[in-house]
């Protein structure tokens, strides 16, 4: 019953944030506000795809640069090669980000911790070495995009863009929600503590592995996808820049991990600070704000926002109550 | 459940089991039956192989050589957790709870992944372990709040919630003081009163006395005694490992 209540109240939040987004660019004149918007839906779709992985199941993966720059070269390379709708390409990206998910799933089998966050930095230097010397899509030197016209109700392409990444957020918030609360949720969660013990209780580990790291991957891919569109303009070491890997840690991290608006909250505290900043002061202080407050959140709360705000879920991220 | 009835096929039968490590070999040439509900001791000093004997058979570690056969079908191949759902449980020599989670949260895990669906909701069937293994009041509790005994127990409980056929408790007493010893043991007694199956690995002989229909001693990986509590205590070998010669 509780549940259900639960599930009326977040699908209504769904629709009013749908609703608030798409009548956003209707009204709103001005494009930069979507440019900045864009760049935090961009986060939070980003971290929340991160804890799937690194939050619920407790593998700390680097490779969020990764993922995201496989997203972006799939859609330039199906963009230059078929001219394909971006619908097609974010589709084409999560494919790709889920055969990837999968490849670092088998990472699992082996390797924990440290030792497995190592390997998945390396996965993103393999892949953007490749890219590097991949003439098709530009090689090192990047490649420069003409957007296609924009499809109404939208009057411009950033717009549009901002809508369709507020969808992306939606999916991977209603992903992450759905693990958290389903018994797969339990078994990643389990897992976590203790994965001899999770074995011998009947979890089956290695399949909760490898299907966390391809929706994980999936969802990063798909968010990485129109970013060449959003810049129109694409070069691998952008694309495949620790950036990425860092913001989605820190800021699920401050946000906290142990439930799906941990971070989303993250992401709108960080992202919309480094927006904030880059516009008063200089984009360079974004990386500094980002350590600054990563290393207050770990030394204060280490259980990150909602570890502040709700004792219980402290609990949930592996601490005393 | 009758010790003289006629011998069933046994439920575990575990079949010239030899697992090395590099050079060590822990296990070496380990044959044994265990019949269905019985309550079978498993002694022997530090580092006989009576924990490594258990891992081959709750999946945690594969053997080189040999098979593991329950309930009729060789599961020496199969993950733990194909085991667990096939009805063998294991609680550890070091309890692992779940951290993150509440006691009732831990028995939920086996209850959600192990057991097929059940007329009566999880929590309740969760609840009702509890209970019975006196930890009702601490359903709530978060695991790093329980005592040692408490901390035992749950994860029988744990166990427990997988519905095992085969229960497997690895050194589940260490630690305890003795009164703490006794009430773990009638806990593992009734339950080996309901049919399930127990292998009970064990330091304190008292309790392997008053435990075991069958006892069976490893030394260096290989048995040295199996039979009755009191032949295998009385047993020349068996004092000789432990005791030294």
């Amino acid at each position: 019953m509780m549940k259900h209540r639960n599930s009326i109240a977040f699908w209504a939040g769904v629709a009013i944030f749908l609703v608030a987004v798409l009548s956003m660019t209707q009204i709103v004149r001005n494009e930069y506000p979507f440019f900045a918007g864009y760049v935090i839906l961009q986060f939070i779709a980003l971290a929340v795809a991160w804890s799937i992985l690194g939050g619920y199941a407790g593998y700390v993966n680097f490779g969020t640069n990764a993922f995201f720059g496989v997203g972006v070269y799939t859609a330039v390379a199906l963009f230059k090669a078929t001219g394909a709708p971006l619908v097609v390409q974010i589709a084409a990206a999560a494919v790709i980000g889920m055969l990837l998910g999968f490849g670092v799933g088998l990472l699992t089998l082996r390797m924990r911790g440290i030792f497995f966050s190592i390997a998945t930095i390396a996965l993103a230097i393999i892949i953007e070495t490749f890219v590097m010397n991949w003439r098709f899509v530009g090689g090192a030197a990047g490649i420069q995009l003409q957007r296609p016209p924009v499809t109404a109700p939208f009057d411009s392409y950033v717009k549009m863009l901002f809508f369709v990444q507020a969808i992306l957020v939606v999916i991977a918030v209603g992903i992450a929600r759905y693990i958290q609360n389903s018994r797969m949720g339990r078994g990643l969660q389990a897992l976590r503590d203790d994965e001899l013990a999770a074995e011998c209780t009947g979890v089956p580990t290695l399949k909760l592995k490898l299907v966390a790291c391809m929706i994980s991957g999936a969802l990063m891919s798909a968010v990485g996808a129109p970013a060449a569109m959003y810049l129109q303009y694409a070069d691998p070491s952008s694309a495949f820049n620790l950036t990425y890997s860092v913001s989605a840690l820190a800021m699920s991290l401050i946000g906290g991990t142990a439930h799906w608006i941990g971070p989303v909250l993250g992401a709108i505290l960080l992202g919309s600070t480094q927006q904030f900043l880059a516009v008063t002061i200089s984009s360079e202080i974004n990386v500094l704000v980002l350590g600054i407050m990563l290393v207050l959140f770990v030394v204060g709360a280490p259980k990150g926002i909602i570890g502040l705000l709700r004792p219980r879920y402290r609990l949930r991220a592996g601490g005393k109550p | 459940m009758t010790v003289t009835a006629a011998p069933d096929a046994p439920l575990l039968q575990v079949g010239t089991l030899t697992k090395t490590f590099g050079g060590f070999t822990a296990l070496d040439n380990i044959s044994v039956d265990i019949r269905k509900g019985e309550r079978f001791g498993l002694i022997g000093p530090n580092g006989s192989g009576k924990t490594t004997l258990i891992n081959c058979i709750s999946g945690a570690l594969r053997p080189q050589v040999g098979s593991v056969v329950f309930c009729g079908e060789d599961i020496t191949q199969l993950p733990p957790h194909q085991r667990a759902r096939r009805g063998i449980a294991r609680s550890f020599q070091i309890p692992r709870p779940f951290k993150s989670m509440t006691v009732l949260e831990n028995l939920m895990v086996g209850l959600d992944f192990a057991t097929v669906g059940s007329s009566l909701p999880e929590e309740d069937i969760a609840m009702s372990i509890l209970t019975r293994m006196g930890l009702a009041s601490k359903a709530g509790a978060p695991t790093d709040t329980l005592s040692q005994v408490e901390l035992r127990k749950m994860e029988l409980a744990r166990a427990l919630a997988v519905r095992p056929k085969l229960l497997i408790s690895d050194e589940a007493m260490a630690g305890l003081s003795s009164s703490e010893v006794d009430e773990v043991l009638d806990l593992l007694i009734s339950l080996g009163e309901e049919d399930i199956t127990i292998i009970m690995i064990e330091h304190i002989m008292q309790a392997v006395m008053r435990f075991s229909e069958r006892v069976m001693c490893l030394d260096a990986g290989k048995i040295i005694a199996i039979g009755a509590p009191a032949e295998v205590m009385a047993n020349k070998r068996v004092q000789e490992a432990y005791l030294g010669t």
